[in-house]
């Protein structure tokens, strides 16, 4: 295959993100969840005593909660058939991308991001299956203080204690299955702490990528980001297609504290074999605020809800986000937001595409406690079916605890005109370019909170996926 | 040269109903024709349907254009023939700027990618002639533009594309005095700089003002009833279409 950039060119094909590396040599464990797999996967990851009894308090949590009853079927995964730990052959992480192996290291350069972190990075993370294969940030930020790296070190360095005070606290084991799961199996993911008063300039990365069939990817992110302080923080995720079913149940727990602010990016490519339940969770103290872009595009099934919780005084967090749903997916997305401080403020603003029978859900639950006085939420949600096969819906939730509170919700659902595409068209423009230029402007208040290549990526996304969408 | 475009007994329907029963018209490069008729008689079926909407059916008959049977072309690619088709009520698109449209179109059309400096001058000098706010370029798509303003960006969109034909529907509607005078000039620029033919269907006389009419076609109930010189114009304001109802 010819090597092109990923978000540097006008039309990206599906290669791009399908190509697969032969899995030879990597150190795996059994399919399926045991006990003896659990400890197995402590040992090799060498945790401190405290994780392995936690993953096995996980496990046994796992194993006593019942699937969830509602949001899409998720029949099609079979955790007896997920490899829950794949380790890459020669793993050690790195921050040298020559010390990187070879197809590993191609694979990044494929998805563009060494050449991103030259550019316009302050620090990467890239994770390859199970472990992270780089972990590198720029010598004057980590000069300001600022610690990114994997937490499997951190958690033997000196933020050691930092670390088991906040891991799996805001998400704990018990909020659903899958959390225990993460809790059982969790490998992988960046630690950040960003100390009092520092302002991160440039954006930090971390790039996760699951090359093998039938396995699962449990990374946690934890992100620390004192008062203060200020970071952007950028996660991509994509993997090959497989005609398998893969599993991402991720976990990524923020804290923001006092007159902090951090902005939280996700680009989602994963493969349509993916099953994404993934959670994500973020607290805000007093002056705080929390920035939320999301464009979710893979997967074959998704549940992706980041909450936040407007813990402190005067706290508030935006959420921007667009999901894309075409053939064969079903994504359910939407965010939750908690008022607990006063004069809490909350904006939210989605996009959800459907087309070619994917359905796209987008859930929304505001709770106002009662004591957010003066609290304000405006929740604005837009769909769009690109045909009549395809499912858009909207579920908004609201609980309001509090009588001195305004909470709005707008929902608004609507299909492609054939007047504008033929009006596009009148002017010369291909009708299936016409369609991509109605869904992307559909798309643009989203894509404009992304940062610009990644915008691109969005657009060449959307092209994409209305290639032979013309029926 | 042969004629530029060729209708020949035209008939098209939209849902259920035949609109128009077998239009026949030629228009050859540099002509300008003006289409009249009452409310509903299928003046923008006709505009639709010489664009490639195919939203309106052709039942029977052929549209040529440069010679080429262009019955069964998308509207894509009678664009890039080179036909234009101003619409009666132009479409909001949210998310895509006005500039950014045009400059899609353009560099479709030229098959090149312009300079963004070069391709904003120009466009910024049509504005001017159409006293447009240069603001407008930045602004999404004919969202929240008045009814004139619409007009006024699709009549900079002709100038930008430059077609060998443009059909203008209803332009001068909408517009206050002094903008159907600004826009009138803009078409009688076009049609002076190119050999770029006009077929305008309109209800009034005042977007004629400045330009030359050579022919003038009356279409009712879904046929050309009548067709005249610039004259016909005048005698159809004075007495209406009374004379070619059918009764
Ligand atoms: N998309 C459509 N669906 C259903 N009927 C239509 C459609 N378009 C046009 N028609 C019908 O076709 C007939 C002709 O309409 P058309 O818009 O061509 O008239 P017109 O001559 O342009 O009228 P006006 O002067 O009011 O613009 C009308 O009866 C109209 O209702
Ligand atoms: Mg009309």
């Amino acid at each position: 295959m010819e090597k092109k950039e990923k978000t540097y060119v006008e039309d990206v094909d599906r290669s791009l993100y399908d190509f697969r590396n032969v899995d030879e040599d990597v150190y795996k464990v059994e399919e399926g969840l045991t006990p003896e797999i659990v400890k197995q996967i402590s040992k090799e990851k060498n945790d401190p005593e405290w994780m392995t009894e936690f993953r096995l308090k996980s496990l046994e949590i796992y194993n006593n909660k019942p699937m969830s009853n509602w949001g899409p079927p998720i029949d099609g995964l079979d955790i007896d058939n997920i490899v829950t730990y794949v380790k890459p052959k020669n793993n050690k992480m790195s921050a040298d991308w020559n010390e990187v192996p070879e197809d590993i290291k191609s694979t990044f350069e494929k998805l563009g991001i060494p050449q991103a972190e030259r550019e316009s990075l302050a620090g990467v993370g890239a994770q390859y299956d199970s472990e992270l294969v780089y972990h590198n940030v720029r010598e004057e930020v980590a000069a300001q203080g600022v610690i990114y790296t994997d937490l499997e070190s951190a958690m033997h360095g000196e933020y050691a204690d930092m670390i088991k005070e906040h891991f799996m606290k805001l998400i704990t084991p018990d909020d659903h299955k899958f959390a225990a799961l993460h809790g059982a199996v969790w490998s992988g993911g960046s630690f950040v702490y960003v100390p009092p008063g520092v302002s991160v300039e440039i954006p930090l990365q971390s790039y996760f990528r699951l090359n093998a069939p039938g396995a699962g990817q449990f990374e946690h992110t934890l992100i620390i980001v004192d008062e203060g302080a200020d970071l952007h923080f950028i996660e991509g995720c994509s993997a090959p297609k497989y005609n398998v079913a893969n599993l991402h149940a991720g976990a990524v727990e923020l804290f923001v504290g006092k007159n902090a602010k951090l902005r939280y990016s996700t680009i989602e490519n994963w493969s349509k074999n993916m099953y994404n339940l993934n959670t994500k969770r973020a607290v805000v103290e007093e002056g705080g605020t929390m920035e939320w872009v999301s464009g979710s595009f893979g997967s074959h099934t998704s549940y992706l809800y980041p909450m936040t919780i407007l813990k402190g005084d005067d706290s508030k967090v935006e959420f921007t986000g667009i999901t894309f749903a075409g053939e064969g997916q079903d994504l359910d997305t939407g965010l939750k937001v908690v008022h607990v401080g006063e004069r809490t403020l909350s904006t939210v603003n989605t996009k959800s595409i459907s087309k070619s029978g994917g359905i796209s859900t987008f859930r929304s639950a505001v709770v106002i406690g009662p004591k957010a006085k003066g609290a304000k939420s405006a929740v604005d949600c837009s769909s769009l079916m690109l045909d009549d096969i395809s499912r858009s819906d909207t579920i908004p939730v609201m609980e309001v605890n509090c009588d001195d509170a305004d909470v709005g919700h707008e929902a608004k659902i609507g299909r492609i005109s054939d007047e504008a595409i033929f009006y596009l068209m009148s002017r010369g423009i291909s009708e299936e370019d016409a369609r991509a230029m109605i869904v992307s402007g559909f798309a643009d208040n989203v894509s404009k909170e992304l940062p610009l290549e990644y915008a691109v990526e969005m657009n060449n996304l959307i092209r994409i996926e209305m290639v032979g969408s013309i029926g | 040269m042969s004629e530029l475009l060729k209708v020949n007994d035209l008939h098209v329907s939209v849902e259920d109903g035949e609109i128009l029963h077998g239009i026949n018209l030629s228009v050859n490069p540099g002509e300008t024709h003006v289409i009249m008729g009452p409310n509903g008689a299928g003046k923008s079926t006709l505009g639709y349907s010489i664009m490639g909407n195919n939203h309106y059916q052709v039942n029977s008959g052929k549209i040529f254009f440069k010679g080429e049977d262009i019955t069964e072309l998308s509207a894509t690619d009678r664009a890039k023939s080179g036909i234009f088709l101003t619409f009666q009520n132009p479409i909001e698109i949210p998310g895509i700027s006005l500039s950014n449209f045009i400059k899609n179109a353009y560099d479709t059309k030229n098959g090149s990618r312009s300079k963004l400096w070069d391709f904003r001058k120009l466009l910024e000098k049509y504005m001017e002639k159409l006293n447009m706010d240069k603001s407008y370029a930045n602004r999404d798509l004919n969202v929240g533009f008045s009814g004139g303003e619409k007009k006024k960006a699709e009549i900079l969109q002709m100038l930008m594309l430059k077609p060998d034909l443009a059909i203008l529907d209803e332009t001068d509607s909408g517009l206050d005095v002094d903008a159907v005078r600004t826009v009138s000039d803009g078409v009688k620029a076009f049609h002076e700089n190119g050999d770029g033919a006009l077929v305008i269907i309109t209800h009034s006389t005042r977007i004629l003002e400045s330009l030359d009419v050579d022919y003038t076609h009356i279409l009712v109930n879904g046929k050309i009833v009548a067709t005249g010189d610039a004259s016909l114009v005048d005698e159809i304001n004075a007495n209406g279409f009374e004379k070619y109802l059918e009764d």
